[in-house]
């Protein structure tokens, strides 16, 4: 006799006393109260992590005030902290990386969707997914090692010689060729961005009804005039939500940047040259911060890049949602 | 019907499709690169001595024992304060409070912390326990980790649970048993093997995670099983030996890095096999 056949023979066989059926209520409101509680640990939890962001920033804000936003300064040695140099070198290298990042998604979600054959589909999509799960160290380590010193000889000196005499675009890429930098940032967070943006771009793709695509085709339509008439608009919602969450990331990598950013504290007009982001300053110099000042400056940091990416991964989740209540309504 | 027109549709179409071949093509080269470049410089320091060694000092050979014992440690902590509480915020969120406003807010809270700069978790985690404490220790590592390893698991035990037939549970219900038999015994037995995945993504995004533990666990140079103290961990021994100039100590962050990339491979590998399996079955 099996187990579960046992347990309905007890069942049958014994009377339901009150004493069981109250020590069954217990153990509902315990598990209900349990589950509840840990529901309730996840808010806290955010609300927590805000608090003490926003406690541990106070002497900063109180000693620089709205300057502390505005100015390039970095000197712990007089205790003079403005966070614009790593603000601008977050903002700068997230947006090389969607600038790489964006098209590159886009052109592999649409090989997978459209045009790869279909034994092809799942081994790509794997691989793709498994980019995704390389934890940003190795990305980091290979950028210092294989990437940089590849773009310092091969790239970088090709991109100075061939803008150098137009105007704008020679400081941009002024010289000389560092290897590491802003632009080497970028383009390590193009490549990491890339699986997040891809497979959120695939699933939403997927979700385009067969006949919308056939009706297309039928009319004479190419695969580019699909994808870009039927599919983006149709999936217009959730593409921009998956390129924010790819946003969202870029913004707050940390190990894969800082390994190559170069941790230089200045606003430099060239792209090529050495720089810092919100979160490389902090893995960088968080632990030899000495005083409370420039530990509280380093943790104010933290508080505007939770904010940014706060405010874009919420964006990017709204958008999302959107899109699943109205193909949830449709199904 | 006008030739040039259709000539430059076609010849558009084809441009993009190159482009699209050429995205995909180099997405799976850099991971080939990546990986290959891993197996390349790492494997020649796979040997006994990085097993069975500490981390030398600065221009000798040596292994990574206290460090792997430390990931060891801080990732069961994580993962051992992270699932409970995970496990349980989702079975609300599917069971008790399905579609209510407390799950709604929660979901939607949980995938943003899911997404949140783990730096930011650490600096919260510093905040928090190592400046109460008044020191580095291995406790406040495991449980940044934990905090990154809940948002992952509320994430795929409400998902795991939603798939779960509503069928199974009416026919618990008819048969008498109260709720929480029916969470116990049908809904988590359905759903186990979708959980335990999710388990198992968490533990591969932590294995690697350094930020968090930049100021929280610390370093350490030698061999340290007291949790209540700075303890060596991979991913920032890694983080430190790579940027030094010896070359031992960069040979021997290759070795680590292969180390930890092969672990979550595996365990990205692994429980991509068992929600496979279970969603064919």
């Amino acid at each position: 006799m099996n187990s579960t056949a046992q347990v309905a023979n007890s069942i049958a066989q014994s009377e339901i006393s009150p004493s069981m059926l109250r020590r069954h209520g217990i153990w509902d409101a315990l598990l209900r109260n349990a589950t509840r509680t840990a529901a309730i640990t996840v808010l806290l939890l955010l609300g927590g992590v805000i608090l003490s962001l926003v406690q541990g920033s106070i002497p900063a804000f109180k000693a620089f005030g709205f300057g502390f936003l505005t100015t390039e300064t970095w000197n712990p040695v007089t205790e003079k902290f403005g966070a614009l140099a790593p603000i601008y070198g977050t903002l700068v290298t997230s947006f090389i990386a969607m600038l790489i990042g964006i098209p590159v998604s886009l052109g592999v979600a649409i090989f997978i969707t459209e045009l790869c054959p279909l034994w092809l589909r799942r081994p790509i999509s794997t691989a793709i997914e498994l980019l995704a799960g390389i934890p940003s160290i190795i990305y980091g380590i290979w950028g210092l090692f294989v990437l940089s010193p590849f773009l310092q000889a091969h790239v970088q000196p090709l991109i100075i010689g061939t803008f150098a005499g137009v105007p704008v675009l020679s400081s941009l890429f002024a010289g000389p060729p560092y290897g590491i930098g802003i632009f080497t940032a970028g383009i390590i967070l193009s490549i990491m961005v890339l699986p997040y943006i891809t497979s959120v771009t695939r699933d939403v793709f997927e979700t385009v009804p067969a006949v919308l695509k056939e009706s297309a085709y039928g009319l004479g339509c190419t695969t580019w005039e699909v994808v870009s008439k039927v599919v983006l608009p149709y999936t217009r919602a959730g593409v921009i939500g998956g390129i924010m969450l790819g946003l969202g990331r870029a913004l707050g990598e940390t190990m894969a940047v800082t390994f190559v950013i170069g941790n230089a504290h200045k606003i430099a007009a060239s792209i090529l040259a050495p720089g810092t982001t919100i979160s490389a300053n902090i893995a960088n110099e968080f632990t030899e911060a000495e005083g409370d000042l420039y530990t509280s400056s380093l943790v104010a940091q933290g508080l505007i890049l939770f904010g940014i990416t706060f405010i874009v991964l919420a964006a990017a989740r709204l958008m999302l949602l959107r899109l699943e209540m109205r193909s949830g309504s449709k199904v | 019907m006008n030739a040039a027109i259709y000539n430059r549709r076609r010849a558009v179409n084809g441009v993009i499709m190159v482009l699209a071949w050429f995205a995909a093509a180099s997405g799976i080269f850099v991971l080939a690169l990546i990986l290959g470049t891993l197996l390349y410089k790492g494997l020649g320091g796979v040997s006994w001595a990085v097993f069975s060694q500490n981390t030398p000092p600065p221009g000798s050979a040596g292994g990574l024992l206290n460090a792997i014992y430390g990931s060891v440690m801080m990732t069961l902590i994580g993962t051992a304060l992270g699932t409970p509480i995970g496990i349980l915020a989702g079975t609300y969120m599917a069971e008790y409070g399905r579609g209510n406003k407390l799950t709604m807010v929660v979901r939607f809270i949980n995938d943003i912390l899911l997404s949140a700069p783990s730096i930011v978790i650490g600096l919260f985690v510093y905040e928090m326990l190592v400046v109460t404490m008044g020191h580095f220790s291995a406790w406040a590592g495991g449980v940044a980790l934990g905090l990154l390893v809940l948002p992952v698991v509320v994430r795929t035990t409400e998902d795991m649970l939603l798939l779960v037939p509503d069928s199974m549970r009416e026919a618990s219900s008819a048969l008498g048993s109260p709720r929480w038999v029916v969470i116990m015994q049908v809904a988590y037995r359905a759903a186990r093997a979708g959980m335990l995945t999710g388990v198992l993504l968490a533990i591969a995004r932590i294995t690697g995670e350094t930020a968090p533990l930049l100021f929280t666990a610390l370093n350490n140079q030698f061999m340290s099983t007291n949790m209540n103290a700075p303890m060596a961990n991979l991913p920032v021994v890694i983080f430190q030996f790579a940027l030094s100039p010896y070359a031992d100590w960069q040979k021997l962050a290759w070795t680590g890095a292969l180390l930890i990339t092969v672990t979550v491979l595996i365990l990205n590998v692994g429980a991509r096999a068992l929600s496979t399996r279970t969603s064919k079955s």
